[in-house]
């Protein structure tokens, strides 16, 4: 499934990296430590964080991952949001937290 | 010039986390007996007890550095200091509006009190002071330079609440006067994994949270006076003044 299919399913905001929007997601990762993320995500894979930092991007690239999904209606910091646009990595939002987001992603992604 | 022996991460009483033993007296008592020139007061999100040891260090011949250790929302930990009383109470504005107002129970957290230098209670914080800011560290790090701040990511080698664990890598585009490691990563080994850090100035603190932990790691600075533009020269290792590296 595309980013855009699930933005779709799940009612997300596309907040930024429009361009990335037929990027396929091959599953999730979620946590808000940044190191971690750097660690354990794999390629194609969603993440679902409440960070907002740039680095959150910088971290998407190297880990070439398919989007991003900001919980809580959080909003990406201005920076974050321009460099996902010239990343072409969309980042999504809902209003959602990360437990009941993460639930129905899992449900649309599990193998 | 000379050099100073400084260790400019100490805990109060007023940190939730800092031991009942963390007063004023004790910490002024516990820094002159380990010979240390300079220490800095950085509560977590709190600049309300600099005041208090600034007057029980009085006579003693210690200079004391005021700041706080802020919480970002990332919770990272960043060590600021402000030279003037003023701008230091102008920083607490700010830490007072973004600090979430969560109430703090001692039972489970701990104390938040300011002591004065006679072991009274003055004023006991309701708001847990632990909590991250709702700010981020790139909008902190501007508003301390605002207020004429010098701005120190704290203990930037450990794997919680620090710039490497909460953002993965040292954003580049964010200014800071130095870096703070802890006791536990030698700099040359921090340098292996961080090489674009090369030229970073680093410095150590103690991070205490009781009296016996004071002064157990420091840095020696070589300034002609402990004031605050010379700090700010050693860390820029200008006119002669430098850190030296421990």
């Amino acid at each position: 499934m595309n980013v855009k299919e699930i933005a779709e399913k799940l009612n997300l905001k596309v907040l930024s990296g429009a361009s990335g929007l037929s990027n396929e997601i091959s599953f999730g990762y979620a946590s808000d430590l940044l190191s971690d993320v750097m660690g354990h995500a794999k390629s194609g894979e969603a993440w679902i964080t409440l960070q907002t930092h740039k680095n959150v991007m910088a971290i998407a690239s190297l880990k070439d991952l398919a989007a991003v999904i900001l919980v809580k209606d959080l909003q990406p910091e201005p920076d974050m949001a321009a460099q996902s646009d010239e990343e072409g990595i969309p980042v999504l939002g809902t209003s959602e937290d990360a437990f009941t987001l993460i639930g129905k992603l899992y449900e649309l992604l599990k193998k | 010039m000379k050099l100073f022996k400084a260790d400019l991460h100490i805990h109060t009483v007023l940190s939730p986390c800092g031991s009942l033993e963390m007063s004023p007296g004790n910490i002024v008592q516990a820094a002159l007996d380990q010979q240390l020139d300079i220490i800095g007061i950085t509560d977590h999100n709190s600049t309300r007890q600099c005041r208090q040891v600034i007057e029980a260090a009085d006579e003693t011949g210690l200079k004391v550095f005021t700041g706080v250790e802020i919480t970002t929302r990332e919770e990272v930990h960043c060590l600021a200091f402000f030279e003037h009383l003023d701008a230091l109470d102008a920083f607490q504005q700010y830490l007072d509006e973004h600090l979430p107002k969560i109430k703090n129970d001692p039972d489970l957290f701990g104390y938040q009190v300011v002591v004065d230098k006679s072991e009274n209670i003055v004023y006991e914080e309701d708001f847990l002071l632990i909590t991250g800011l709702n700010k981020g560290i790139n909008e902190i790090e501007k508003e301390v330079r605002r207020h004429g701040g010098i701005f120190i990511p704290a203990h930037i080698d450990k794997p919680k609440y620090s710039l490497t664990s909460q953002l993965g890598f040292i954003p580049a585009d964010l200014p800071v006067d130095a870096f703070e490691l802890s006791k536990h990563t030698p700099t040359k080994s921090f340098l292996a994994v961080y090489p674009n850090l090369i030229n970073s100035t680093f410095i150590r603190n103690s991070d205490a949270h009781q009296p016996d932990l004071i002064g157990t790691s420091y840095t020696y600075y070589r300034m002609d006076t402990p004031c605050f533009d010379e700090f700010r020269m050693a860390l820029q290792h200008k006119n002669g003044r430098e850190v030296i590296a421990a």
